[in-house]
């Protein structure tokens, strides 16, 4: 059974590719994405993605923007901000904005895996909200 | 201890003049402003003093004359012509008068009009003396009264005569009287002042009618004006200062006598009358030499002094200034640490990244498969690749952090263009910034300080990236060649810099960053750098256009004996 299904977006590639084989090997679905636009075209309505670990630092859309983008296009997909110390404070503003964590760059493998369940699970949570919301009003319409 | 600099050397000598000039100069004029009015005035003063003595003595003399004249006169009335010469009335007459007038009259005679002496009475053989052709007779005869000059005559002695006329019975007799040559004399002679001053009387001829104190023959021509002027201008005393005979600036005071038969005249040597004037001159040029001495003294040791300071002052200021380039160089080198600590940062997570992965597939265990094991050796190489990252990223940061070297060498443009801007190149592309060099292909080799061309160029592109870091764009440097110097261009198509900064843009501390960021001083000190290179850093900028800073640096190598001692690297 699959943790969860994210998506990596960071545009140092050899980064993103040892990244997936580890997720990959500890039951996560990973998608890959190296640029921020290239990110937000993956994200459709569609897609499956429950997390979204994303850099803060990349050259055309950076990270803020590509978060802002996302909260706009997929809501309901958490944003788990990737940066390495220098700048923690565009990790705290990308909270301010709706981001669901940070972690530092690089990694602890096991704390990573931990936040993109929780990230995960809270994003499973509200879509069962908004089913039951739903529902209920549908019933309620009923005579 | 200062550098033995022409400067400083110069500086001193300027001081000194200065100080020695606006020293000296009031005191010497002050001094002689003073020692004018007193010399003034102290002439005034003695010519006065003199005057008022000769006038006194003149109304002396003219008084002793008079009265000798007075007393004959009366005498005359007197006289028994009828019995003259018959009995002893002269000789009684003459007693009385030498019992009331003491010496002065030395002896008396009665002359009848043939110039033949009836009655005598003194000391002289005289009785029956002819005087007929005797000059003063014939003066006599023509005068009521009659003072003659002094003459030797019949006795062979010095002495003049008192001649009154007297008629009697339609004949005219002289009554005549010797007046004492030494009586007469000491009048004169008791006029003395100082040490020099003396006076006598001359007649028109010019021949002494007293003997003076210090022998000398009076020159005739100074004395010839006197008679004619004196009565002419009717002055009573007149002065004049002029050399005498031997050469010695006197004084000489005169004044007519005896109607202006006589000149009465009083000699003083002017370095004798004016002897106080002469003290306080050489008193007041003493004070000026010790004064000046002392002035020149004070001036130059207060020069040394102040030079000293001066010297000093400059070089703990050369030390502040490398003090404050090292300050900039790490305050640029703090503006790439973001960047490049970011830079760093993504090597050593995939290092991180690969290793874990590594020990994943041991875990697994690996080493079964060919597969797992050509995974390996991708993995190590990438952990390799990425650490080889890591050092050439230190090395960027560490050649540049290294102390400040401003020693002075020949070396290509080029390289060190493409250095700066390697190193600030992953900034810029996380700003959006497109990064692009044009360097002359044969740009020759200059003679400067590379680290301090390397701050220089760090700076700009800094600030030009600062400039666009919100909203992208290009930044573009250029190296090329004009004349004799290499021109260097670092262009940016940012919002550009005000009109009303750009004036300031070279002043230290001048900042338009907020507070805490930047201290303002990164292109002062980029101007002296280039400066002290002998080249010029200049500046041109269109608001919403862009701004383009451009260096220009001189291509001939310095000569080394121009150079200046730089302080090389701190020690810390």
């Amino acid at each position: 059974m699959t943790i969860a299904t994210i998506m990596l977006v960071d545009d140092e590639v050899p980064f993103v590719e040892a990244m997936t084989k580890r997720l990959k090997r500890r039951d996560l679905v990973v998608e890959q994405a190296f640029s921020g636009q290239e990110a937000l075209d993956k994200l459709t309505e569609g897609s499956k993605t429950e997390a979204v670990i994303l850099d803060v630092k990349m050259p055309g859309m950076d990270g803020i923007e590509t978060l802002k983008a996302i909260k706009a296009k997929v809501p309901l997909v958490e944003v788990i901000m990737l940066t390495g110390h220098a700048t923690v404070e565009s990790a705290i503003e990308g909270m301010k904005l709706g981001a669901f964590d940070y972690l530092l760059k690089p990694c602890d493998m096991d704390h990573l895996i931990a936040k993109v369940s929780e990230a995960a699970a809270k994003k499973r949570q509200h879509e069962d909200k908004i089913i039951n919301a739903r529902i209920q009003e549908i019933t309620a319409r009923r005579p | 201890m200062r550098p033995l600099n022409t400067h400083y050397l110069s500086l001193t000598r300027k001081m000194v003049l200065v100080v020695m000039l606006i020293s000296i100069a009031p005191m010497i004029i002050f001094t002689g402003i003073i020692l004018n009015q007193f010399s003034a005035s102290h002439h005034e003063k003695i010519y006065a003093h003199l005057a008022e003595l000769v006038l006194k003595h003149k109304q002396n003399i003219d008084g002793f004359l008079e009265e000798r004249i007075h007393n004959i006169r009366f005498l005359a009335d007197t006289i028994e012509f009828d019995h003259i010469g018959e009995n002893d009335d002269i000789a009684e007459k003459l007693m009385r008068l030498q019992s009331a007038y003491g010496t002065v009259f030395v002896d008396l005679g009665v002359i009848n009009e043939k110039g033949q002496q009836v009655a005598y009475a003194g000391p002289f053989k005289l009785e029956k003396a002819q005087y007929a052709d005797a000059d003063w007779f014939k003066k006599a005869r023509e005068n009521l009264y009659f003072t003659s000059d002094v003459f030797l005559g019949l006795r062979g002695s010095p002495h003049f005569i008192i001649a009154v006329q007297k008629t009697w019975h339609g004949q005219k007799w002289i009554i005549r009287a010797t007046i004492d040559f030494l009586s007469f004399n000491r009048l004169v002679e008791k006029v003395r002042i100082g040490e020099t001053g003396f006076a006598y009387i001359l007649n028109r001829e010019g021949q002494f009618q007293t003997k003076p104190i210090f022998d000398f023959t009076p020159t005739l021509d100074i004395y010839d004006p006197y008679f004619f002027t004196l009565k002419r201008i009717g002055k009573d005393v007149e002065i004049q200062e002029r050399p005498d005979g031997a050469g010695v600036m006197s004084i000489y005071v005169s004044a007519l006598l005896k109607g202006g038969d006589w000149l009465l005249v009083y000699k003083q040597a002017s370095s004798d009358a004016f002897s106080d004037l002469r003290n306080a001159q050489t008193g007041a040029v003493i004070f000026i030499l010790l004064g000046g001495i002392v002035i020149v003294c004070l001036a130059v040791w207060m020069s040394n002094n102040v030079v000293n300071r001066i010297a000093k002052a400059d070089s703990e200021k050369e030390i502040m200034n490398q003090q404050v380039i090292e300050t900039g160089k790490l305050a640029s080198v703090g503006e790439l640490a973001a960047g490049i600590a970011h830079e760093i940062n993504n090597p050593v997570a995939i290092m991180v990244e690969e290793a874990g992965w590594l020990q994943d597939l041991m875990e697994d265990g690996a080493f079964d498969n060919e597969e797992d094991i050509k995974e390996f050796e991708r993995a190590l190489n990438q952990i390799r690749i990425q650490g080889r990252r890591c050092k050439e990223i230190t090395h960027k940061l560490l050649s540049f952090a290294r102390k400040t070297d401003s020693r002075i060498e020949d070396f290509e443009i080029s390289p060190l263009i493409e250095e700066m801007v390697a190193l600030a190149s992953q900034r810029a592309k996380f700003s959006n910034i497109e990064l692009n060099t044009h360097l002359d292909p044969k740009l020759p080799a200059i003679s400067a300080s590379q680290s301090e061309l390397q701050q220089v160029l760090l700076n700009l592109i800094n600030n030009a990236l600062d400039a666009m870091d919100k909203t992208g764009g290009v930044l573009d440097i250029i190296g090329r060649q004009e004349d004799e110097s290499i021109v260097i261009d670092v262009a940016d198509n940012g919002p550009g810099i005000p009109k009303a900064n750009l004036a300031r843009i070279f002043d230290p501390f001048f900042t338009t960053k907020p507070v805490g960021s930047g201290t303002g001083l990164g292109l002062s000190i980029c101007y002296g750098i280039i400066h002290k290179m002998g080249g010029e850093i200049t500046v041109k900028s269109t608001m919403d256009v862009g701004t383009t800073f451009s260096i220009r640096i001189p291509i001939q190598t310095n000569d080394p004996s121009e150079g200046v001692v730089h302080v090389t690297g701190n020690e810390d």
